[in-house]
């Protein structure tokens, strides 16, 4: 029973995984055909590192993905300290509105961001792009950063005060640090959101400049290349890294 | 603290977030609903009128309602096998491995899921094309689709079946039932929420998936994801694809109103 039991974990995990690293080694396989057999190469990457328009595209993620984790992380970990630290009425309505934009199909919020960008003169491009993914990020910000602060009650703070903490004090020097492992956390997986997004990405980009997400899309469809492999490996590899490190900080839980 | 002063605090704290999300997403989808209305996008002087006619055309041409039973379709049937490849993923996790292996073994099987899902996507189109051929055909969609979703079904059902005290079905079994037994009348309905989660985490976004088909399902692609994408970026009828959208959001939300009833059921036991 045992036997069958990780006999099935393991062909599950070579279905998760398989078609992964069949796809990073075709990145180093000589042939442009992806033919066998298999000869090591690392023309596709050579060939990448001339393909401007892919280069700037995956400038371009790596930016919209830094700056739009920052102010996600900044206004969502600072809206849950408004929603965890105080009793109002509404307070139900706005844990509500963070639901609908992790739930709703990205292809519906992507076409109404693209029609109202468009209709109001915010128009296309990578300023909308940002635009949207600090949307997308900020939930999951406020989800994450809420659940850290559920793990310890306000009385650190008010022994912070009635110490004589001022307020700025009792904040940057109790709330923070006690946060922090949250705040790194939720600022990670809103960069992870923004480097993987590609619905939003696809229909708010101007034509010509783009994430690598798009700009891999849009390479696909016209008949691709082993370059492609060589940076679809260096984005799966920076993801995965990523998780790895945030794991570190946080378990899907609250608690460390 | 008065409260004058504690509301406008609180205010203070959570306008920037919440105005982003009103401006970058609740506006939006209200404009959109709007423009679902319209003859045509009112820009650059264009006159347009209010009509149902978008609306119409859904219930009236079989393209649309046909294709949309098509993604119904699709999502069921990706939804299914994520299930019933995901159950005993979950219950191996829980029961036969523990420790630093299990903590190894979970990451391992959600870390693929945080990955970039077009390159995902784009990943099969090498095996697909292989040894198997299967490529630009439905179940390359349905195998594709299944992948990107399958860590959402072992996730829910892993945290349902952790919850489960284990002296209930030590319990069962030491008042003579079967292993079969324990299972069918023990484990699986108090695992059913976590089954639940996992169901509608992974037919809403097949339901409106569009890169999937695209990628993988050359002339077996055309499903109401990608009619919608279409009337953005190739035809450009926005208030055609606008009300497409909202029949989609519709049919969600029937869907989820249809659920909701069964997973309250099965949280209150």
């Amino acid at each position: 029973m045992r036997f069958l039991g990780l006999t099935y974990l393991g062909a599950i995990l070579a279905f998760l995984y398989l078609p992964i690293a069949i796809m990073m080694l075709m990145a180093f396989n000589q042939s442009p055909l992806y033919e066998l057999p298999f000869t090591f190469d690392l023309v596709w990457f050579k060939a990448l590192a001339g393909n401007e328009r892919l280069l700037t595209a995956g400038w371009n993620s790596v930016w919209i993905a830094l700056v739009s984790s920052a102010i996600a992380t900044s206004i969502g970990t600072v809206a849950a300290l408004g929603l965890a630290r105080n009793e109002f009425t509404g307070k139900r309505f706005l844990q509500l509105m963070l639901f609908p934009p992790i739930t709703i199909p990205w292809l519906i919020i992507g076409t109404a961001m693209l029609i109202f960008f468009f209709w109001t003169g915010v128009g296309r491009g990578l300023h909308a792009i940002l635009l949207g993914h600090v949307a997308l990020s900020l939930p999951y910000v406020i989800v994450v950063v809420g659940a850290r602060l559920a793990t310890h009650g306000p009385e650190l703070e008010e022994a912070a005060a009635s110490l004589g903490a001022r307020p700025a004090q009792a904040f940057f020097r109790v709330t923070v640090p006690l946060l922090a492992p949250g705040i790194v956390a939720a600022g990670m997986f809103a960069f992870a959101v923004s480097f993987d997004q590609f619905i939003i990405s696809y229909f708010l980009a101007a034509p010509g400049t783009s994430t690598l997400p798009v700009e891999i899309f849009t390479a696909i469809r016209k008949g691709f290349t082993p370059e492609i492999n060589a940076i679809s490996s260096i984005v799966i590899i920076i993801s995965m890294s990523l998780v790895l490190v945030v794991s570190r900080f946080y378990r899907f839980g609250g608690e460390r | 603290m008065p409260g004058a002063e504690k509301h406008l605090r609180v205010t203070f704290l959570v306008a920037p977030a919440y105005l982003w999300l009103a401006l970058t997403v609740f506006l939006p989808l209200a404009v959109m609903l709007f423009f679902s209305f319209l003859t045509a996008v009112p820009v650059g002087g264009r006159e347009a009128t209010l009509t149902l006619q978008h609306y119409v055309s859904f219930f009236t041409k079989k393209i649309y309602w046909y294709n949309a039973l098509r993604s119904l379709e699709l999502a069921a049937y990706v939804t299914l096998a994520c299930v019933v490849l995901g159950y005993p993923v979950a219950v191996i996790l829980t029961r036969m491995i523990t420790g630093r292996a299990r903590e190894a073994i979970f990451l391992m099987i959600i870390l693929p899921f945080w990955t970039n899902a077009l390159v995902r996507t784009f990943s099969w189109t090498m095996v697909l094309r292989g040894p198997f051929d299967i490529i630009f055909t439905y179940p390359a969609i349905v195998i594709g689709l299944v992948h990107a979703y399958l860590p959402y079904a072992v996730l829910t059902i892993y945290v349902s079946l952790q919850a489960i005290d284990e002296r209930l079905i030590e319990a069962a079994r030491a008042l003579g039932a079967s292993k079969r037994q324990a299972f069918m009348r023990v484990m699986l309905p108090l695992s059913l929420p976590g089954v639940l989660a996992g169901v509608f985490l992974i037919f809403i976004p097949v339901t409106g998936s569009f890169m999937e088909p695209r990628i993988l399902g050359g002339k077996d692609a055309i499903m109401l994801g990608p009619i919608i994408e279409s009337q953005f970026t190739a035809t450009f009828n926005w208030p055609l694809g606008a009300a497409l959208s909202f029949m989609m959001l519709a049919i969600i939300l029937l869907m989820l109103a249809l659920g909701y009833p069964l997973l309250q059921r099965h949280m209150e036991r």
